[in-house]
């Protein structure tokens, strides 16, 4: 396994170098343009002018190469003169990767939205991770009872309707109806500048994040417990079961220790996947309740075609799909001693 | 008329400092009322308005760093750091109109206490003018020679040219001034690497950064050093920005979180219930802004290849004739158009300059009400026969149209209505929306932009900043129309060319007298409706909205929406 | 002993077949049958709809703007004057038939490359690779450029509906299948190490045999989930896309469409959101159910219970 793992990484770096390249070759194709949102009383010319300040003219190998300069090399030797003081080269003048719109280094803006999408996001995953697991396992072990049919109607529900419809739904119904002096009322707008520094803070940060953490749980919960489900029931009908009970296990070590183990590989593989996106952002849920996170910066980023600022965003993103991708496949190893890759 | 005024020297003596004008009461405190909530449904990028243009990037900005100038709302302008607004009567305006002299008023500080003086007008300018800066604003300092600082509070800027109009530098808000001594070192290609500068701009204003967090929110805290001090009212502002219009406007209206959402572009039926919450008031204001279509009068057919839409690849096949161009505006009702689209922001209009009122013309009326019946006749007289289809025909020739503008639920609302009253007339109509970054995006590659113009009709909005029109009405000369030549770089959408009208550009840009100007805007104005090139719907306003207990807030369309925010009070 | 040659006579005479099988198996179980009577009904609504309501969904009543429930409009009209029912039934033709073909498509792509990046060891590696760059491509950027590119001759080959149609399909196919391929690949490593793969494998069963009979057979279950889910997906994308100037043109109503356009209007007109989230939901349902029928009624185990 260990030589899997590492023969694995060997290969993820050529697999990256590609990605980037694709990546950058579809954003310069993109048919967008970093003047496109300016008010029309600019004139072509200035808008060219512009463009040119942009370092648009240059060819699009010139570009992503110095991109690739920027990103591999400026950055990490910044990131180690910035947290450790080491210099190497010319600390103090490195062209790091910048985005147009906002023309900071798009590291600090990552780093910056990095706290709410963690907080918003990332617990949108651990709730719906914490409510799918049971559903889909008491769904399952009681097959069609109302447990089962009433988890199916408001899974489907959930993953159906879509979240830029529960999200303004859920502001109409907290933050309009409800009386603002209310215990009931949510803000309906996200705080990012909020420090959380005492119980009364804490309690305003909860209350911030209820909803937006509510909409996106819904949607993931509703994913997870459908496969959750339909695993449970696949192992629940094999004959290890059988021999389980007959052995005299009880039955909840029958559900719990053998089947769930052997239930858990689709499940840990939407899982895998899914936590690359708690640090894509969730776009539509940020852009309702202004979370303004990465998934906004990456949406933000888009609309004005900032190369720079999507690029690196989406690279990470694919850095950490190829990384917990092979971290899913070394779990499945453990879950089923049986998978082997040697 | 305000530009006669100040032209004529009829315009008072003075007209004192912005500060003094609204001079409050002395015992009042700065920062009594706390702190104020701005939402923009778009977030702040950057502070430094000569890197952005975005409207909400100059609105932040402008409660930071301010302008000599300004336009007040009904677009007369006012002295804010200058003394006064130099004439050719009050002598700061040269007689030949090639150079301007700006008096400075005494004792103004920047935010860190020091003095505010030529040096930084100065800079100013050539920080804009430096070539490699991609100085977003360049278009204030168009055909300026030189800017010198003639003593500490005294600045003269010559021109390459006579201007009749010589407000472009250093007024409005889209031309501010920023300090020297912070900038001094970010000029030119090092301008964008100046990020700690870029975010937190020293400026003259009520107002300075607390915090900036690029697209999201910036903090702002009360300038102490601020000209008036007991101004502003407000201890500290948040200035929000992010998700849609509709929300923004929700936060404000009816859950009462913000006190100030800029830009409400929702249904107007959606807006007025918000507004009967009770919690905030709506208020709008115009400029000059029309929502229009441009007509193609070239031939956009794809088998024309690289002569698509370009002159050489010859007349549009049905809308070059002048009938079917006046049948297809008649049919359109544009007062409906207004109401369902924009209500209190939106008025019908068959004018491209409708305003300010001295350009406005009046002899394109006739639009103003729909009329099918008209435009049948029209269509009958002129030997367009309805086909069995109920599409009109003539020599082998459809009138089907494509009709493309950018995405956005009121343009497309537009659109579903002006197809059926085309269809009504007998004129088929097949819909196109395109993402607004793609459409104004003005990308060679693609095949969408407004510039290509790759179908028969397109729909947008322009509008020209401050007062004065001729840069605006430059752009249906020939020499503007975008071709492959010209890398599609050109404002003449419809493709339209005329020498008389060229000849009239070239007499406005040699004319100094109001009036005259005004003569000339709207005989221009008159030949490119007379003649069909444009298609004018809707002048359109700006709608924002405010907390009830938000006082002082003038909606301005002429400047900055921030301009007088050092007058916002609270009261309970 | 008498009770099961009698049963195998019974079985003789009715001349099983393992579809036959599969039939009977399907029709007890009550949700799918339920599943398929509302998806039938949905899609006889959207098919024969059009010649029983026959109001125009495009034609612009601007007097009955924002109306609620009445005989003229069942369902009200939107903010225009058009009305509910009408656009409903024509955006649900759109939206189900997107729904459909981008999830088969989808499903077929995602288990295709599943199974075999998870049977064949060779392969592995070059094809999770290629799923990991289609999961790591920016979609709106990516989307762009395929507008750009394919658009215009798709239009004038296939006209403007079927065109589009068709480039929607494609699009939402292409980027959702990297999901499916994960997980049939995970559930396919795990069941070829099982003991009947083995067998099947020292016997000398060819590889598209064993693939066909006993790997796929018992990889339904996820396959169904992602079916499920693979509608609701398609459909509320389908919507995205319009606003990005690729889906149809902005009259065009779908039910995605509809809803997000509704959302706008939640507090004045409620019904908006209510009817066209209700179709999807009800449509996903159906499906959710047929596919747990098929399911059941595919495993054997469960069949002869």
């Amino acid at each position: 396994m260990l030589n899997y793992t590492i023969r694995r990484l060997f290969f993820t770096i050529p697999t990256l170098l590609f990605i980037s390249f694709v990546i950058f070759l579809i954003l310069d194709m993109a048919p967008n343009d970093p003047t496109g949102n300016l008010p029309m009383t600019i004139p072509p010319e200035v808008r060219e002018n512009i463009r040119k300040s942009l370092g648009l003219d240059a060819p699009m190998y010139v570009r992503y190469l110095l991109w690739c300069n920027q990103f591999f090399i400026n950055e990490p030797l910044n990131l180690l003169y910035e947290w450790f003081d080491w210099c190497i080269g010319d600390c103090e003048n490195r062209t790091r990767v910048r985005s147009w719109s906002t023309r900071s280094p798009v590291v600090d803006l990552i780093v910056e939205r990095m706290p709410q999408t963690l907080w918003v996001v990332g617990m949108s995953y651990v709730v719906g991770i914490l409510i799918a697991l049971p559903i889909g396992v008491i769904s399952a072990y009681k097959q069609y009872s109302w447990f089962d049919q009433i988890g199916t109607f408001i899974s489907m529900i959930g993953f159906s309707v879509p979240t830029f419809f529960t999200g303004v739904l859920l502001i109409v119904i907290f933050s309009v109806w409800i009386d603002q002096d209310s215990w009931f009322w949510l803000p309906s707008i996200y705080d990012t500048t909020l420090v959380v520094d005492s119980w009364g803070n804490f309690w305003l940060q909860v209350r911030q994040m209820i909803m937006p953490v509510m909409v996106l749980a819904l949607y993931n919960a509703a994913q997870l417990s459908r496969f959750m489900r339909a695993s449970m029931l696949d192992n629940l009908s094999q004959d290890y079961v059988r021999t389980a009970r007959a052995k005299g296990l009880k039955e909840k070590t029958v559900l719990l220790v053998h089947v769930l183990r052997n239930s858990m590989i689709p499940v840990v593989t939407v899982i895998a996947l899914s936590v690359p996106q708690v640090f894509g952002g969730a776009i539509i849920t940020e852009q309702i309740f202004r979370v303004n996170g990465l998934g906004q910066l990456l949406i933000i980023g888009i609309q004005g075609a900032d190369i720079p600022l999507v690029q690196t965003l989406t690279f990470i993103f694919a850095v950490l799909i190829v990384l917990f991708n092979l971290v899913a496949d070394i779990l499945y190893g453990l879950l089923d001693p049986r998978i082997r890759y040697d | 008329m305000n530009m006669k005024h100040i032209l004529a020297g009829a315009l008072g003596a003075t007209l004192v400092a912005g500060s003094a004008v609204y001079a409050g009461s002395h015992e009042a405190q700065q920062g009594r009322d706390g702190n104020v909530n701005i939402i923009y449904w778009q977030a702040v990028s950057i502070l430094n308005p000569f890197l952005s243009g975005g409207t909400k990037d100059i609105d932040a900005s402008n409660l930071i760093i301010e302008p000599l100038a300004r336009y007040d709302e009904e677009g007369n302008m006012i002295a804010w750091l200058a003394t006064e607004i130099p004439t050719v009567a009050n002598g700061g305006v040269a007689e030949d109109l090639t150079s301007i002299t700006w008096n400075i008023t005494p004792g103004i500080k920047w935010s860190d206490g020091t003095d505010f003086t030529s040096a930084d007008v100065v800079f100013t300018a050539e920080y804009c003018m430096n070539p490699d800066g991609g100085c977003q604003q360049l278009t204030s300092f168009s055909d300026v020679e030189s800017v010198v600082a003639v003593d500490d509070l005294t600045v003269t800027v010559t021109f390459t040219k006579p201007k009749p109009f010589p407000y472009g530098p250093f007024v409005g808000g889209t031309s501010p001034i920023i300090q020297k001594a912070q900038f001094e070192n970010c000029v030119g290609a090092e301008a964008p690497n100046c990020t700690e500068q870029n975010f937190n701009p020293i400026g003259t204003g009520p107002f300075m950064v607390d915090e900036f967090r690029a697209n999201d929110v910036v903090t702002m805290v009360a300038n102490p050093n601020y000209r008036d001090p007991s101004k502003p009212a407000f201890a500290s502002l948040t200035f929000k920005g992010g998700g849609d219009a509709a929300s923004a406007g929700r936060a404000v209206l009816e859950t009462g979180e913000f006190d100030y959402a800029w830009n409400l572009q929702i249904d107007p039926g959606v807006l007025a219930d918000m507004a009967a919450a009770g919690n905030g008031t709506v208020i709008s204001s115009y400029g000059t802004a029309v929502e229009r279509m441009m007509v193609n009068m070239t031939n956009p057919s794809a088998d024309l290849g690289d002569l698509r839409s370009t002159l050489e690849g010859g007349p549009h096949p049905f809308l070059q004739f002048a009938e079917v161009r006046r049948a297809l505006s008649v049919a359109i009702d544009r007062n409906l158009l207004a109401e369902v689209g924009y209500g209190k922001a939106g008025t019908a209009t068959c004018n491209v300059v409708p305003a300010p009122a001295i350009y406005a013309s009046t002899a394109n009326d006739e639009c103003l009400v729909q009329n099918i019946d008209l435009a049948n006749q029209i269509l009958d007289d002129a030997g367009w026969e309805m086909g069995s289809d109920g599409v009109r025909v003539k020599d082998g020739v459809r009138l089907s149209i494509l009709y493309q503008t950018s995405t956005n639920a009121v343009r497309q609302d537009t659109q579903a209505l002006v197809k059926q009253w085309w269809s009504e007339i007998g004129v088929e109509t097949e819909l196109k929306n395109i993402d607004a970054a793609v459409f104004f995006g003005g990308d060679q590659s693609s095949p969408d932009t407004f510039q290509k113009f790759f179908a028969d009709i397109e729909m947008y909005t322009n509008l020209f900043d401050g007062t004065d029109p001729e840069a605006y009405m430059n752009s249906w000369t020939c020499a503007e129309i975008p071709n492959p030549a010209n890398n599609w770089l050109g404002s003449n959408m419809p493709r339209y060319c005329n020498p008389a009208y060229d000849a009239l550009a070239t007499e406005l840009s040699t004319t100094a007298a109001i009036e005259d100007r005004a003569r000339i805007v709207r005989e221009m104005n008159d030949m490119l409706m007379s003649e069909g090139a444009m298609i004018p719907l809707v002048h359109r306003g700006r709608v924002s909205a405010h907390a009830n207990s938000l006082q002082g807030v003038i909606l301005n369309t002429w400047d900055s929406e921030m301009w007088n925010a050092a007058d916002w009070t609270r009261s309970e | 002993m008498t009770d099961t040659a009698a049963q195998e006579q019974n079985v003789q005479s009715k001349n099983r077949s393992l579809w036959g099988d599969v039939w009977v198996q399907f029709r007890s179980h009550k949700g799918a049958m339920l599943g398929m009577v509302v998806f039938g009904i949905i899609l006889f609504g959207v098919t024969a709809g059009p010649y029983l309501w026959t109001i125009d969904p495009q034609y612009l009543d601007i007097r009955d703007k924002n109306q609620g429930i009445s005989w003229k409009h069942p369902l009200g009209t939107d903010q225009l004057g058009r009305d509910l029912l009408a656009q409903l039934i024509h955006g649900g033709r759109v939206s189900v038939a997107v729904g459909l073909a981008a999830m088969l498509l989808s499903l077929v792509l995602g288990t295709f490359i599943g199974v075999l990046a998870g049977y064949f060891k060779r392969i592995d590696g070059p094809l999770m690779r290629l799923t990991d760059l289609f999961l790591a491509l920016p979609i709106l950027p990516l989307l762009l450029v395929i507008i750009m590119l394919f658009r215009d001759t798709l239009r004038n080959a296939f006209g403007p509906e079927t065109g589009i149609f068709l480039l929607i399909v494609f699009i939402i196919g292409m980027t959702s299948w990297m999901q499916t391929a994960r997980i049939v690949r995970g559930d396919v490593l795990a069941l070829k190490e099982r003991e009947f793969i083995l067998a099947a494998n020292s016997i000398g069963t060819p590889a598209r045999r064993v693939i066909l009979r006993h790997i796929l057979p018992n990889i339904m279950s996820p396959i169904m989930v992602s079916a499920t889910l693979g509608v609701a997906t398609a459909i509320i994308t389908e919507s995205a896309l319009s606003f990005l100037g690729l889906g149809f043109p902005s009259d065009f109503p779908t039910w995605g469409r509809l809803l997000f356009d509704g959302t706008t209007f939640i507090q004045q007109s409620p019904s908006r959101v209510i009817w066209p989230g209700l179709a999807i939901s009800l449509t996903v349902l159906s499906v959710n159910f047929i596919g747990d029928g098929l399911r059941d009624a595919l495993d054997p185990r469960i069949r002869g219970r």
